[in-house]
């Protein structure tokens, strides 16, 4: 039955269902995981990266992190190649902002354009959704730190923390029960790990499989600013969350 | 001939701007309002074609109200200023505007603001500042008294004393002034100054109470 409505983006099945969007979510679901974490001081990613081959020689330390503006980053889960399309509208859309205005454009206002474009892909004939989920973490003057979800439907809300990809179910509830508000960027750090540790597939947690970015407020400038966190920092961190073994000296 | 001045106190911005509506050497009216509330704190004095004066203004204004619809927030003084900048920019080299604008605002986080914007798309933040005719008095006056954290009272006065100034030195003087104000309590109509007939109040009432005996 569902093979008359799953051909097409743009037309509802009988029980109101849009097929392609639910497989596009699908797709997000075999992805490597990533999850956002909003502190009081700043905003936490933490992603998984999937080591396809110990040949492949990762042009960048981060390839699920990017930066937007600098008051802005994403993580993402999903197919990587819809994704590089739609961070290169988001950049484009933060830097006309910042044209017009010359003022760095709200968070919410950068994730509801993404989001426009995303929900365009399941309403307008002939083109596939993008398979991508995003986890936007940003700081503005009107509402200052905010960490944001959105999904291939064009869906987005604002979340205290949430996850995205492989295993997202288990890490959401998992994050639910040990949430606080008013957690330092540090403890987040740590939640964010011993979340991701429990619901990732790979039974060693190493450095290599993951990677950090931080969103905070520069306490001397006060300037925003994005930081990801080293392969090395990384080793320290998660010996310190007692999640791996120290490395040993070389 | 037209004028406009504004002037950024403590923590307000004053601006006034004559009302005469004029074309040649004919005055139309003597009530045309040239400060337009772009919203509820943002003042916007403007001089030039009438025509254009009225267009880029109300332009201005309504794409203001659009963001404040779609984003739930108002747009800051200074991005309103940089937004206006970027219109007339874009217009110069197709179909030029001829308005010249002064720009006051308030914001809860950066105070009382102005800027100064001409027809060819320049942009300047200033804390006094003045356009037309009428600027070749106010701005040496404004030198001489202005100070940056002038009370309302002593900010009028020196509106006052530059439209004092207009009035004897400038041959096409207009005759009436609108005054303005902008601060934490929004932007509002502070005062008008007018130049009444040229009877004198005296001699019409005894006219009246001639003609009732």
């Amino acid at each position: 039955m569902s093979r008359r409505y799953d051909s097409r983006t743009t037309i509802f099945s009988p029980e109101g269902r849009l097929y392609q969007v639910e497989y596009a979510m699908e797709a997000i679901g075999n992805a490597g995981s990533a999850l956002g974490i909003l502190a009081a001081d700043g905003v936490v990613l933490v992603g998984e990266k999937k080591v396809t081959s110990k040949l492949l020689q990762s042009s960048r330390s981060a390839e699920k992190m990017y930066k937007i503006d600098s008051h802005l980053a994403c993580a993402v889960a999903g197919i990587m190649s819809d994704a590089n399309i739609l961070i290169n509208t988001a950049r484009l859309h933060a830097q006309r902002y910042a044209l017009s205005y010359q003022e760095p454009i709200p968070v919410e206002q950068l994730v509801q354009s993404l989001c426009d474009t995303k929900q365009g892909y399941t309403q307008f004939g002939g083109l596939r959704p993008f398979g991508v989920s995003f986890l936007f973490a940003g700081w503005d003057k009107n509402h200052g730190f905010q960490l944001y979800m959105s999904d291939p439907s064009g869906n987005y809300g604002g979340w205290k923390a949430a996850a995205v990809g492989a295993n997202s179910q288990a890490a959401q509830s998992m994050l639910k029960q040990d949430y606080k508000d008013g957690m330092t960027r540090e403890e987040a750090v740590a939640l964010a790990l011993k979340v991701l540790s429990k619901t990732m597939d790979s039974t060693s947690l190493t450095a290599d499989k993951l990677e950090l970015a931080e969103v905070f407020v520069q306490p001397g400038t006060g300037e925003v600013q994005y930081q990801v966190c080293s392969p090395d920092a990384m080793g320290k961190l998660l010996a310190k969350a007692g999640l791996t073994q120290p490395a040993p000296e070389a | 001939m037209e004028c406009v001045i504004g002037v950024v106190g403590r923590d307000f911005a004053v601006v006034a701007a004559d009302t005469s509506a004029v074309q040649s050497i004919l005055v139309h009216k003597t009530d045309e309002d040239k400060i337009m509330l772009l919203d509820s704190h943002k003042l916007m004095g403007a001089s030039g074609e009438p025509g254009d004066r009225v267009q880029f203004t109300e332009f201005i204004q309504k794409n203001l109200h659009l963001y404040q619809f779609r984003n739930n927030m108002p747009l800051s003084t200074a991005a309103t200023a940089n937004f206006t900048r970027g219109e007339l920019a874009t217009a110069l080299r197709k179909n030029p505007y001829s308005v010249n604008i002064i720009l006051a605002g308030f914001d809860k986080d950066a105070g009382a603001s102005m800027y100064y914007i001409d027809y060819i798309a320049t942009l300047h933040k200033i804390d006094k500042g003045a356009f037309g005719y009428g600027s070749y008095f106010c701005l040496s006056l404004m030198d001489k008294l202005y100070h940056p954290d002038m009370t309302v009272e002593e900010a009028v006065d020196l509106v006052d004393k530059c439209i004092k100034e207009i009035r004897l030195r400038l041959v096409v003087a207009p005759q009436n002034f609108a005054i303005k104000i902008v601060d934490k309590d929004g932007a509002r109509d502070y005062a008008r100054r007018e130049i009444g007939g040229d009877s004198p109040a005296a001699a019409t009432t005894a006219a009246t109470v001639a003609t009732t005996a």
